[in-house]
């Protein structure tokens, strides 16, 4: 259990050189403790750098980034601690594996950490099964390992770590449907039960409307919109002006109510949309 | 890491360096490098920094980047420069203290040859690094040695390799840094601990990113071949390199510089670069 709180951070790229990009423009965010916390934004809306800043791989130009309270920069030695304790699984984890077996590199982060070889075996197991990874293929290597299968190898890796705030950078880019459900339930089932602190940066808004409890928007360095789903969702018409999209399903609602029939603008899930159309449609007053 | 590989990076721009012919810019730059050791005494050095100036002009670079970009050399110089300054023998002494003599030659020596270095620097990006994309630069190569191939010297397949590796560095370097970011967040150590240590901490690095430059090679043949590629012979070019006006009067101008050392060397007064 722990919370995680970025405080008025900045960023820039190549500062002083005539391509500087402001990437992180005075961001303050929570993310609450045991809760899925969903990051859009368009591409190069500095959700990546965010992210890389959460366990301290990007040190902030200013601001703090405060785990359970404490600067996380506040010994700049102690860092690899704070990598322990928020689990990053970087975009395209899969290309990461490098170990002989697939046991054996999602071993690498708990032996780095100095567990015991009964804690790393247990830790490796329990990782493979929330991860949905048979035991026959972590006697594998991790290169005969379909996309998916890798993909699933690889956040195995770092949630074998245990950490407290686990953070996925687009997770599920580039998998086909079957996947992306595979991995988003899998990352679902292993909060449930851990209790982790997850940050999920995505640009599906149908994942992120299915898996999160609460969303964050950014457009170019700063977040623009901060609550639930359906807080969000029902503010259709700003996220497109950001370049982001809606739900399908949102934008189905909207037609119909441009047609006269009103089931609400917080419409953001195909299984809510077919309760309240069912129900008789109590429109939610935002 | 990014900013490293800016070093020596193209430069946009439509500036008369910009446009000469690739193949004739490595002869110039051949040729700048020549005058460049021909100087031997102030003067002639004075006359080499208005010829920079000349150049960083006709090239319309930011002076700021090009300062940038001697950053790296910055070591070499240090070390040059104390090197001369602290073994040269002269004959006026100026500064004294227990085995330590500085002498005045060694100062001024180290002064020059300091200067040497960061026009030889400057000097060769500016001509080719700043103002030639790299592909210009490997299409003037093949052009300059393309005889060779009478001799059965594979001339077109080392450019096209040249051409490839030169593409695929930026792109190495930026996954070399995310597979490093990656093995970071799982606790991997680089900076830190013993060499030994630190080597091995490099194993998680490089495998994965050999194996996806072999991947990335088999794709790029892939799709080569896919488009028909069939190496050198009877392949025409999309870009056609041209010689324009501008080519013979940069050699007029190197020309004129060259002459203007030698006798600047030979008539002008005051000290002269040993070594």
């Amino acid at each position: 259990m722990a919370e995680i709180e970025v405080k008025d951070i900045t960023y820039v790229y190549g500062k002083g050189a005539p391509y500087e990009i402001k990437a992180l423009d005075g961001v303050s965010l929570t993310f609450p403790h045991g809760q899925v916390t969903g990051l859009i934004g368009h591409t190069g809306s500095g959700k990546s750098t965010l992210v890389q800043m959460l366990n301290g791989l990007i040190k902030p130009d200013s601001g703090e980034i405060l785990l359970d309270g404490k600067s996380i920069w506040e010994d700049p030695k102690k860092i690899r601690d704070v990598r322990f304790k928020v689990g990053l699984v970087m975009q395209y984890p899969e290309y990461q594996l490098f170990d002989e077996t697939v046991a054996a590199d999602i071993a690498f982060g708990p032996k780095n950490m100095g567990m015991s070889p009964e804690e790393i075996k247990e830790a490796v197991e329990k990782a493979a099964h929330f991860a949905g990874l048979s035991s026959d293929l972590l006697e594998k290597s991790p290169f005969d390992l379909s996309g998916g299968q890798k993909r699933r190898a690889a956040l195995a890796g770092v949630m074998a770590m245990s950490p407290s705030v686990l953070v996925l950078d687009e997770p599920a880019a580039g998998l086909d449907p079957g996947g992306r459900k595979d991995i988003l339930d899998g990352i679902k089932k292993y909060q449930r039960e851990s209790g982790t602190t997850v940050v999920i940066v995505s640009h599906s808004m149908e994942d992120m409307a299915t898996y999160c409890d609460g969303i964050a928007v950014m457009a170019k360095g700063k977040v623009v919109m901060r609550g639930t789903p359906p807080q969000v969702f029902s503010r259709s018409e700003e996220l497109t002006k950001t370049g982001l999209d809606v739900p399908q399903i949102t934008k189905v609602a909207l037609s119909l109510r441009e047609c006269g029939i009103d089931i609400g603008k917080d419409i953001y899930t195909v299984k809510f949309a077919a309760e309240r159309l069912l129900s008789g449609g109590a429109p939610y007053e935002s | 890491m990014k900013a490293d590989v800016a070093v020596g990076q193209y430069c946009e721009g439509s500036s008369f360096l910009h446009k000469l012919n690739p193949k004739w810019k490595i002869l110039f730059a051949i040729f700048y490098i020549t005058v460049i050791f021909f100087a031997k005494n102030i003067f002639a050095f004075a006359l080499l920094i208005l010829s920079a100036v000349l150049l960083i002009a006709m090239s319309g670079i930011n002076v700021k980047v090009l300062l940038r970009g001697l950053r790296p050399i910055v070591l070499i110089i240090a070390f040059t420069a104390v090197i001369n300054i602290f073994w040269l023998r002269g004959d006026t002494e100026i500064f004294h203290l227990g085995f330590i003599h500085i002498y005045l030659e060694g100062v001024i020596n180290a002064l020059l040859i300091v200067l040497r270095v960061v026009m030889l620097v400057l000097g060769t990006s500016i001509i080719l690094t700043y103002t030639t994309t790299p592909i210009a630069l490997t299409d003037g190569i093949e052009q300059l040695l393309a005889p060779l191939a009478k001799i059965k010297v594979p001339v077109h397949e080392f450019s096209m390799m040249m051409t490839i590796a030169l593409r695929f560095i930026p792109t190495l370097v930026e996954e070399t840094d995310k597979i490093m970011s990656a093995q970071k967040a799982r606790g991997s150590d680089f900076s830190t601990g013993s060499l030994v240590k630190r080597a091995k901490a490099l194993i998680p690095v490089l495998v994965p990113l050999f194996i996806s430059a072999f991947r990335r090679a088999g794709d790029l043949a892939t799709a080569m071949e896919c488009r028909c590629y069939r190496g050198g012979e009877g392949r025409t070019r999309m870009n056609v390199l041209h010689s324009t006006w501008r080519d013979p009067v940069m050699l007029l101008m190197l020309c004129v510089l060259l002459t203007l050392i030698i006798l600047l060397n030979k008539y002008a007064p005051g000290y002269r670069l040993s070594m």
